[in-house]
């Protein structure tokens, strides 16, 4: 359900060695990339609990970027690597929810890549704006529906039945 | 017992709604209540304990997280139905007839409870004072709860009645698990028997022990079981499924992208595993989205 006036509110987790720092040389090199992302540092992708990501698309961002150092580069030795692994469980689970697992993303991004990081962002944005938007507790709220709505759906089930409420406006 | 006295207990003993209407505002001294929420008969009977009752406990894994029936968050009240009415193998219904919340017999009106699609923990229907968990609470808990409360010797508003620290602290086969170890994937339970002595994460099952309150008493680690996760999440965790994948990204021995993947493959169902009593808690809550969802 893209709509012509969504825009994506986007949430990335950047490790503070390499991909905060590619951020800033995507700033200072005056890249051109899509303002929907907010930035948080962290001191490493490996630091990224899933509960973040998943308080994130919670609470209202309809997507998020985890970005840190290549492998082999993590300044803790194995961090990346530890953000690597949980990546795929966390976006089976989010299928299991209902969650398009495009909208969270994981990139390696240096120190020296700020042509690469505008790219991750416009990528991630392009992606979401095609998803439409998430808006998870409206979703939630929405499937709470009254007993009467999901009546209506059922109706075509009964075929031959006639449905209470209609045999008593008779 | 002669300390206190019962005046409602359905599956013991014989007591009314009407019992219940009858009492003053506050005069139980205290509503232990079972069950997640679910319907709105099950929204009335604990709107008028909440009214009637100076306390409420929250008593097992549903009415604090939700529980095992608060898996079907993972669907819809008409899937649910689908399945259950029209197409179960021993159900014999043609005309496709399901539950519905009035239906007329000649003149006379049968009501039915409202389904509800979502299923809730107790906390988000009423205000809670305690939260009693397991599955079930272990006795000695139970009675801890009501010495306390006839002492009057309560703990603060919220609390969860077991200790603060994780199932790991006090399980028996802590003393088996290496500082560091990896495995490369999960084996089920279903296809292996796990040894009886070692750790369920170093042989290679999802035990659910690291991001679990402990004080159950370790009963299915000593039924050589791993922790399903029972006893909901520690203090200060906010998502107990998203807390033990958190950990799983130290455990796996995965480097390579295919090596990672194998290793997520090998974790069957993660929602149904990682948020087994506590999917109606959780941050997401359930389901919304997908196929099954916007039909």
């Amino acid at each position: 359900m893209p709509t012509e006036c969504f825009e994506p509110r986007l949430i990335g987790f950047l490790c503070r060695w390499c991909s905060y720092t590619g951020a800033d040389l995507a700033g200072t090199s005056r890249l051109q990339y899509p303002p929907n992302l907010t930035p948080i540092r962290v001191m490493c992708s490996g630091r990224v609990d899933p509960t973040f990501i998943i308080k994130a698309l919670a609470m209202g961002a309809d997507g998020a970027l985890v970005a840190g150092c290549h492998p082999g580069d993590c300044h803790y030795s194995e961090g990346n690597y530890r953000a690597q692994r949980r990546y795929p469980l966390l976006t089976a689970l989010l299928d299991q929810f209902g969650i398009e697992r495009e909208r969270v993303r994981l990139e390696w991004i240096s120190a020296s890549e700020g042509e690469r990081f505008a790219q991750a962002v416009r990528e991630l944005t392009e992606t979401v704006r095609e998803l439409g938007p998430l808006r998870w507790k409206d979703r939630i709220q929405a499937i709470a529906v009254k007993w009467e709505d999901s009546c209506q759906s059922q109706k075509s089930l009964f075929t031959g039945v006639p449905h209470a409420a209609d045999v008593r406006r008779q | 017992m002669e300390a206190v006295d019962i005046v409602l207990w359905p599956v013991a003993l014989d007591f009314k709604l009407e019992d219940l209407r009858s009492r003053g505002p506050g005069e139980i001294a205290v509503a232990f209540i079972n069950g997640s929420v679910r319907s709105s008969e099950h929204e009335m009977w604990v709107k008028i304990l909440r009214e009637k009752s100076q306390l409420v406990v929250a008593f097992g894994a549903c009415a604090h997280l939700g529980g095992i029936p608060g898996l079907a968050n993972c669907t819809t009240r008409a899937e649910i139905f689908q399945n259950k009415y029209v197409r179960s193998a021993t159900v014999e219904n043609s005309k496709g007839v399901l539950p519905q919340l009035e239906t007329w017999v000649d003149s006379y009106c049968l009501e039915l409870p409202e389904t509800w699609n979502t299923v809730h923990s107790l906390n988000q229907v009423i205000d809670v004072d305690y939260y009693l968990p397991g599955c079930a609470p272990p006795p000695d808990s139970i009675a801890k709860a009501v010495q306390a409360i006839l002492s009057g010797n309560l703990p603060p508003k919220g609390s969860v009645i077991a200790p603060d620290k994780s199932l790991c602290e006090t399980c028996p086969r802590n003393e088996t698990k290496p500082e560091t170890f990896t495995i490369d994937s999960f084996r089920r339970l279903a296809t292996s028997t796990p040894d009886p002595e070692k750790c369920f994460l170093v042989d290679g099952f999802v035990c659910l022990g690291p991001a679990t309150r402990g004080g159950c008493g370790e009963r299915c680690i000593r039924g050589n079981m791993p922790c399903r996760g029972c006893f909901g999440p520690p203090p200060d965790v906010l998502d107990q499924g998203a807390k033990f994948l958190a950990s799983l990204g130290s455990i796996s021995s995965g480097k390579t992208v295919e090596e990672v993947r194998s290793f997520a493959d090998s974790l069957a169902d993660p929602m149904g595993t990682l948020y087994r009593f506590s999917l109606p808690s959780s941050l997401l809550q359930r389901r919304a989205g997908g196929k099954e969802v916007s039909r």
